[in-house]
């Protein structure tokens, strides 16, 4: 329990009972949470860890209910906690004792879809695979899919700039944003973007999206929808070496394929999925790759078999190539099941750092270096071809000191990625879990400038204002 | 700008910052620019002085195995794309030389390719210049360093001020380098022609290639001049068996617009090229041109009730999303007819070419909302307090 929060505002919790008064008059009843028991579903996030009692707790249908919400708490100097569905695993949704929720999972409503243009107009509280849902009967997808895509909002993904397992080839959520409705501090509603590319003026939409809910609140998006492949197919190669495994990464990228996933998986993570999932992973490797390419059966045949005569000269011991969708299904099953399986094992933390995918071999020992002079353990299951990390740092909650040790054991391992080159977060966001180590990536400099820009939006730190930044120096202007 | 004013050409990051320290103390106003070959573009401003990237050059980080160079903001453009080329790779976004639009010389500049987020026919695949630039280090107006992304392509750490600055046109800070992410470049390119189809049809046929799951990386229609037909263009890249494959594919689904022709090698490239540089429109002597942006099926309806009120001559890229549109440098070059069709059809409309004098008296960019405006110069502030770094060359205050 490191992470600290701000001490709240006693004025404003002393104003509670005329705070949810004033609430209670711009959204009906069922919209406003004021229970405690029922208040209590939202006091954490992804980040269980953490966890702070609101206010409040408000959940609104319309644009024009968040408008008034919004130039309410403006008005009456209350905090905003914007919320999709409470997935963040950085603790981006976690709110704190002086402060409303304003969660937008209501509004989870399709409002249109153009298949010839290639777009789709949501609420901003539907689920991520929601979205794709709605499209695939004409066979088109909307692809950055997180790994929490059943549950998660494109409201949460706009403001983690969400990526997930196909961003090599498809791109993370700022590549497939269109447009927004956004509903500013004061209530004021603007359109950025639309159905169109390259909205004039500065780039907003690329601003808003990844800014953790700081300055405004998405109601609406226009997303781009893409025609699924025909097909894909996984190939798994199982190395003696973390070198080798790095190398033929390189070696397939410096080829001029791109797979639309290339995964990662180190042997504690192998044998964790392999005894959940009966997936069929080899269990005498050192490092595992999942490797899938899409198209026509044809196309597909081709680029596996170029991937394969590439894998060879690293020497893997294993190489199986999928020829049906059962083994397709079967060599995905362990991968997806990771995060489940681990936790079945094991409490663990997932880091979510980025590095320089040549920095592989080296960063990946380290952090067996790391995890064991606490006394730890780690899974390692990532995102190779772009070097997006997701050690899972295993502890036990119940030994008291482990948990810190984990945390301690995570901070470590980010300050690794940045050394080499790489960031504290490449899809996870910074929330607060990764607000204190902001200063190791940034210098004063950067940071006041995002600040400044922050402070255009909300000058008086009350939107999220626990996060992103460390608590310490900060200003608006 | 006055003939014999200052020009300043920093030969480091805090060269840099001296000058535009010095600047901002003193209210000199500065014209941020790389070699030039923009300069008639955007709003034309009064500036005391100049401070160009033109002495900031050289790659400085290429990792071909991570798919990603970095090079000093003056680096010229085409030394980048030689330096990729080389390792078999390429900028995705296919950056747009506007050299024989605008009617300039000089080598165009990496920096500038991010600061005005230059784009071509490949956006609709692999997005425009800000989706690759992942990485940015400049001078703000108060002369401070700053950094922002990096050389991973996978960060979400802190605000996105990489998306800011492109597509700022150096009124928020002197970009010092730049990062941007790389792809291969592909085996084979092959065009699919269709001809003799009128704008609603071709981008009937355009829509239905781009919602194939076929990959087209280039979907344009250009109209002949007595536009009862016309070109249009539907380009695959890739292997060469999956490029079979999938024209062979796309020749079937589209079969019921008859005459087809496939267009491969040097002249295909040349006419992608043509696309990408909008030379189509640049023999028309001397007319301005307009950039028009909207939702791709309602690309026709806007240039029919543009072509309404205007001599107008056209061709549509981006599946009928982009439409480059030439009209006679009278009165407003057009700009109350375009803007009412943006208004009408959605989407906005940037004067690309025109004399200075239309420059200056119309808007050079789509109008925005009141609310937009006042954030746009907030944050403007936010970079150039003193309003020093290019003001005005968007809008007015910015």
């Amino acid at each position: 329990m490191t992470i600290a929060f701000p001490q709240p505002d006693k004025a404003v919790l002393a104003r509670r009972r005329e705070i949810v008064e004033g609430l209670g008059r711009l959204v009906a009843s069922e919209a406003l949470i004021v229970s405690e028991d029922e208040r209590r579903a939202f006091e954490t996030d992804g980040l269980t860890a953490y966890r702070r009692m609101p206010l409040a707790v408000v959940l609104p249908s319309t644009t024009e209910e968040v408008s008034a919400i919004l130039r309410f708490c403006h008005e009456n100097r209350v905090k905003v906690v914007p919320r999709g569905a409470g997935t963040s695993l950085c603790g981006g949704a976690i709110p704190q004792e002086d402060a409303i929720v304003l969660g937008v999972a209501k509004m989870n409503r399709v409002l249109n879809v153009d298949f010839e243009a290639r777009t789709a107009r949501v609420q901003s509280g539907i689920t991520n695979l929601g979205i794709s849902q709605a499209v695939s009967h004409e066979g088109f997808f909307y692809a950055p899919d997180p790994s929490s895509q059943l549950a998660c909002t494109i409201a949460g993904n706009i403001a983690m700039n969400s990526g997930g397992a196909h961003c090599l080839k498809y791109g993370v959520t700022t590549n497939n944003l269109l447009g927004v409705t956004l509903v500013l501090l004061d209530g004021t509603v603007v359109e950025i973007g639309g159905e169109h590319l390259d909205a004039p003026g500065y780039d907003l939409l690329g601003l808003i999206c990844g800014s953790e809910g700081q300055l405004g609140v998405v109601t609406e998006a226009v997303v781009r929808i893409l025609r699924a492949a025909e097909g894909a197919r996984p190939a798994l190669f199982g190395f003696s070496s973390v070198e080798d495994a790095g190398a033929c990464v390189a070696a397939i990228i410096g080829a001029g394929i791109i797979p639309v996933a290339l995964e990662y998986m180190d042997k504690p993570a192998i044998q964790i999925c392999e005894a959940f999932a009966h997936a069929g992973y080899p269990l005498d490797v050192e490092a595992m790759l999942i490797c899938e390419v899409e198209g026509s059966d044809q196309e597909i045949d081709d680029m596996l078999r170029r991937i394969v005569a590439i894998a060879e000269p690293f020497r893997p011991k294993t190489m199986k190539v999928s020829q049906s969708e059962a083994e397709s299904a079967a060599i995905w099953k362990g991968r997806k099941s990771a995060f489940g399986a681990t936790g079945r094992v094991a409490d663990y933390i997932c880091m979510d750092g980025t590095i320089p995918t040549g920095q592989l071999p080296y960063v990946l020992n380290r952090i067996d270096e790391i995890v064991k002079s606490y006394g730890l353990g780690v899974a390692n299951v990532f995102h190779a071809g772009d070097g997006n990390l997701h050690p899972l740092v295993m502890f036990n909650t119940n030994v008291p000191g482990e948990m810190e040790k984990a945390e301690k054991a995570g901070e470590d391992i980010l300050r690794l990625c940045v050394e080499v080159g790489g960031c504290l977060t490449g899809e996870h966001g910074v929330g607060i879990e990764k607000r204190d180590l902001m200063t190791c990536q940034f210098n004063a400099t950067d940071l006041e400038q995002q600040m400044r820009v922050r402070g255009v939006f909300d000058p008086g730190w009350l939107l999220n204002p626990a996060k992103v930044f460390p608590l310490e120096g900060r200003f608006a202007a | 700008m006055i003939v014999d004013s200052p020009r300043h050409t920093p030969r480091d990051e805090q060269d840099a910052s001296v000058i535009i320290r010095e600047a901002a103390d003193k209210g000199t106003l500065l014209n941020v620019a790389g070699n030039g070959t923009k300069s008639p573009m955007g709003r034309p401003n009064q500036t005391d002085a100049s401070i160009s990237s033109s002495g900031l050059t050289g790659i400085t980080l290429y990792e071909p195995a991570e798919l990603v160079i970095s090079a000093r903001s003056g680096t010229p453009l085409l030394e980048v794309m030689r330096v990729l080329a080389a390792k078999g790779q390429e900028l995705p976004f296919e950056p747009m030389d506007y050299r024989a639009l605008l009617g300039t010389k000089g080598d165009p500049t990496i920096g500038a390719v991010a600061a005005m987020n230059i784009s071509g026919p490949r956006r609709i695949m692999a997005g425009a210049a800000r989706d690759s630039l992942i990485g940015v280090r400049f001078v703000n107006g108060r002369g401070e360093t700053v950094k922002s992304g990096g050389r991973v392509m996978k960060n979400v750490t802190g605000l996105d001020l990489v998306k800011l600055m492109g597509g700022s046109w150096g009124t928020l800070g002197f970009l010092t380098e730049v990062t941007f992410k790389v792809l291969p470049k592909q085996e084979r390119m092959a065009t699919l022609v269709i001809r003799g189809l009128d704008d609603r049809q071709a981008i009937e046929a355009l829509s239905m290639a781009l919602g194939s799951p076929f990959d087209v990386t280039g979907a344009a229609h250009v109209p002949d001049r007595d536009r009862r037909g016309g070109n249009t263009l539907i380009r695959l890249e890739g292997f060469r068996i999956s490029v079979d494959y999938r024209m062979n594919e796309l020749k079937r689904m589209l079969r019921r617009f008859r005459f087809m022709d496939i267009l491969e090698g040097v002249g295909a490239e040349a006419l992608w090229q043509s696309v990408r540089d909008v030379t189509l429109l640049t023999d028309q002597g001397n007319r301005a041109v307009w950039r028009v942006s909207t939702a791709p099926t309602r690309g026709p309806d806007l240039v029919a009730q543009v072509a309404q009120s205007l001599d107008a001559q056209w061709f549509y890229d981006w599946g009928g999303g982009l439409v480059w549109i030439s009209t006679p440098v009278d009165g407003d070059a057009g700009a109350s007819v375009l803007r009412e069709a943006t208004r009408a059809f959605g989407g906005h409309a940037t004067l690309v070419r025109a004399p200075a004098e239309i420059r200056s008296a119309v808007d050079v960019f789509e109008p925005q909302p009141d609310a937009l405006m006042t954030l746009s110069r907030g944050i403007k502030a936010s970079f150039d307090p003193a309003g020093i770094l290019n003001p005005g060359r968007m809008y007015a205050g910015v």
